[in-house]
């Protein structure tokens, strides 16, 4: 299938090899994207345009499918990712409790709209929804680390403090 | 063995269809119309506008007509008050979702969003716009998307995928921030895939894919004829 991007791997990477085997294993059957595109971010920390037009064509699948996966899923990332990253849960519950406004917050204070990454690449600002914690709404999570139920004021310190940029 | 032949009501009147066919398709073979955006015929029925909602009685729920199959004795209702709010405020949503001008639109005047407003006598949005500043791909030779016109039908997908077969078009994102796209994001003029048939561009609903070099209102489109196409691939007919 045609794509725009090379779709020739470098041979001398050995984590290709392993992207291969995976589908591989999986009989290079469509269906087997999506583990595919775990594998490929698992192994490069997130997905170029390369790896996803090697993907689409080993799989036969056209690139716009790829993309349009790849997009959907929070979980995939198209570019590298900061040294920390903010989870900011935006389901129902954390929706009404104020983290909309958190995330307004993020986006004056810095500059980053969810799935962006700072410029000098201190900071990814993640969406993600529902955690599965709806009784401790507003969620969300530095590195990981989940912390609920704070007030906007409490929750912007935190982050700001987190981050060595408390004033 | 053939098709069983189901009898139901549409809007008080006796029909009857094959129990393959939709809600829709029988209304349509009975002069009866309902309100559409994402279908068309010979295309796979999505069911993402939900402007072909209808009423079915003994169900509390609104059912898309063109996804819903036909049965026995089934009594449906294509128009009510009911119905019309709702179909009023799906119409006023889509245009406050992105920027549609009408008045410096190339499909001014051939535009089926436009109609369906007029038809539902829209005459004012009560939803404030959101007036996202999208793209303009004019990366093309031919042809334009423009983003910001866009109601996300998907009728240029499932027309490029399933007719044309080259499945340049995708949606990318989810919800609020979803958006057509070709290829992996690639500007539709360098897109591989695509073979610049235009069957997109003629099937799109709205001002979105346009050609190139039109002015105001001067993009009137030329459905093709797409039932003919499919039947010409069918086995017997080739
Ligand atoms: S570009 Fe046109 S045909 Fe494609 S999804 Fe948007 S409105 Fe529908
Ligand atoms: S026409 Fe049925 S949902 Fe769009």
């Amino acid at each position: 299938m045609p794509v725009n991007e090379s779709t020739a791997p470098p041979a001398d990477d050995t984590r290709w090899q392993l992207i291969d085997r995976v589908m591989q294993r999986l009989d290079r059957r469509p269906d087997a994207l999506i583990e595919t595109l775990h594998a490929a971010q698992d192994a490069f920390g997130y997905l170029d345009s390369t790896t996803l037009a090697h993907i689409a064509s080993r799989l036969r699948l056209p690139p716009a499918k790829v993309f349009g996966v790849v997009t959907f899923y929070n979980h995939f990332r198209l570019k590298p990712k900061g040294e920390h990253t903010l989870a900011v849960c935006t389901g129902t519950a954390c929706h009404l409790k104020g983290n909309d406004k958190m995330l307004a917050w993020l986006r004056d204070r810095y500059h980053l709209a969810p799935g962006d990454t700072s410029p000098d690449n201190r900071l990814s600002l993640v969406e993600v929804r529902c955690v599965g914690a709806c009784a401790l709404a507003p969620v969300f999570l530095p590195d990981g680390a989940l912390v609920g139920k704070k007030s906007f004021g409490e929750a912007t310190a935190i982050i700001e403090e987190w981050l060595g940029d408390a004033p | 063995m053939t098709t069983p032949i189901l009898t139901l009501t549409i809007d008080g009147r006796p029909v009857s269809g094959l129990a393959t066919e939709t809600v829709l398709q029988v209304a349509g073979e009975n002069g009866i119309a309902i309100p559409t955006l994402c279908f068309l015929d010979g295309l796979s029925a999505t069911g993402a506008c939900r402007l072909c909602m209808v009423e079915i009685e003994g169900s509390a729920k609104l059912h898309p007509a063109c996804v819903t199959p036909i049965q026995e004795g089934m009594v449906v209702t294509t128009q009510s008050e009911r119905l019309r709010s709702y179909r009023r405020a799906i119409v006023q949503l889509l245009f406050a979702e992105r920027n549609h001008v009408c008045a410096v639109c190339v499909s001014n005047g051939h535009c089926e969003l436009q109609d369906l407003a007029r038809e539902l006598g829209i005459d004012h949005i009560d939803f404030p716009g959101r007036y996202p500043a999208l793209a303009v791909d004019a990366s093309h030779s031919r042809f334009v998307l423009d983003h910001n016109r866009c109601v996300l039908c998907t009728r240029c997908v499932r027309v490029c995928a399933e007719i044309e077969g080259a499945h340049t078009w995708d949606v990318k994102n989810r919800g609020i921030r979803s958006q057509i796209v070709a290829d992996l994001d690639t500007p539709w003029g360098t897109s591989t895939t695509c073979t610049g048939c235009g069957k997109c561009v003629h099937v799109c609903p709205t001002g979105a894919l346009s050609e190139k070099g039109r002015s105001v209102a001067e993009m009137q489109k030329k459905r093709p004829a797409l039932p003919y196409l499919v039947a010409n691939r069918a086995e017997e007919r080739r």
